[in-house]
């Protein structure tokens, strides 16, 4: 990091720069919205099984994280849950 | 034997058609033979920016069509003898030329007895036919960009396709129309961002300059003058040709913003 990054204060050149960041990832990956809302709404009824989540809260996205296996960042799909009760003992 | 550029960015508007009047010329000045060949066949306008729109006679698609011969479709430069403008047809559309044409005209080009250096493809924007027409024949792309999201996106999505033909490890990036004082603001990606991002080697950074303007009024490309854009389109062509050229400091006026700046010039070139 630089200094120029120690007193400046967030501008829209880093707003910019997260919004690039997601959607270059999901360009890349060839990944529809209508794809990503299936896959959303797969792991509700997942996760539904063991226990009460926030549907409305849900956030998924695909981003990118390091990998160990070939020294590079790779595609990864990163899920938000917030989980209401822990309730998995009532079935 | 002649190497064979494609200047292109997906995005329309971020400077093609500028920044291939300045290369040619750019790499003329030092002494090369260049031919620029604009290939947005029924848009042209890099014989606009050369200033050359009152020579043309014959265009690419009559030496396609094979109604002229290739030298008498090739304008030479007034200013500089050892540059050639091959113009496209204003009246056609891109389907008037294919790609085998287009490798076949470039193969006549590197094969005639002058010996040209170099020779330059202006692409037009989209990923069509005129893309496709324009990267066929490439040996190596300079994908133009702007510190914008929409254009570094489309600049993104040009790589793709570059790679998937095979210029993988032959493309440069320029980042053009840099204002400074937004980037030291925050309010504008900078050179580093865009590099991060994109992760392509950035061959050259222009400056949004008022003097890009002056210069496409009078259809004489700044390239080599004294302007920071001159200077920084001038850095790109000695890099084109192997010379290691550092980065202008495109502050311009000195000051706090500059010394700053410089601590992130030094991060950049790790």
């Amino acid at each position: 990091m630089s200094l120029l990054d120690l007193f400046k204060k967030k501008g829209s050149s880093d707003v910019a720069k997260d919004r690039l960041k997601l959607l270059l990832v999901s360009d890349r990956a060839n990944c529809s919205p209508e794809v990503m809302e299936m896959i959303k709404n797969d792991i509700i009824k997942v996760i539904s099984k063991y226990m009460v989540i926030d549907a409305e809260g849900l956030d998924i996205q695909i981003t990118s994280t390091e990998s160990d296996g070939n020294n590079g960042s790779v595609p990864a799909i990163y899920a938000n849950i917030p989980i209401k009760d822990m309730r998995n003992s009532d079935k | 034997m002649s190497e064979v550029i494609v200047v292109t960015s997906g995005k329309g508007g971020v400077g093609k058609t500028t920044t291939t009047a300045n290369i040619g010329t750019g790499l003329a000045k030092l002494g090369k033979k260049v031919v620029m060949i604009d290939t947005d066949t029924g848009l042209r306008n890099l014989d606009v920016v050369l200033g050359l729109e009152n020579r043309i006679v014959y265009n690419l698609v009559d030496v396609v069509e094979g109604n002229c011969r290739l030298k008498q479709a090739m304008i030479t430069d007034k200013r500089c003898p050892s540059l050639y403008l091959l113009p496209t047809a204003q009246t056609r559309d891109k389907s008037a030329v294919t790609p085998e044409q287009m490798i076949k005209v470039v193969e006549e080009i590197k094969e005639s007895p002058e010996g040209f250096d170099y020779i330059i493809l202006d692409c037009p924007a989209g990923i069509e036919q005129g893309f496709q027409n324009a990267i066929a024949a490439a040996d190596r792309a300079l994908v133009v960009t702007t510190p914008e999201v929409s254009a570094i996106r489309d600049a993104d999505r040009i790589v793709g396709l570059l790679d998937a033909h095979g210029l993988k490890d032959h493309e440069d990036l320029i980042v053009n129309r840099i204002r400074m004082d937004m980037v030291n603001r925050g309010e504008m990606m900078s050179i580093n961002d865009v590099n991060d991002i994109l992760q392509l080697n950035v061959i050259g950074a222009v400056p949004d300059d008022e003097n890009i303007v002056v210069a496409t009024n009078k259809g004489q490309p700044l390239v080599g003058d004294d302007s920071l854009a001159g200077q920084a389109y001038m850095n790109i062509c000695r890099r084109i040709i192997g010379e290691e050229v550092p980065f202008l400091d495109l502050n311009g006026k000195g000051g706090f913003f500059k010394k700053l700046s410089s601590i992130f010039k030094s991060d950049k070139k790790n």
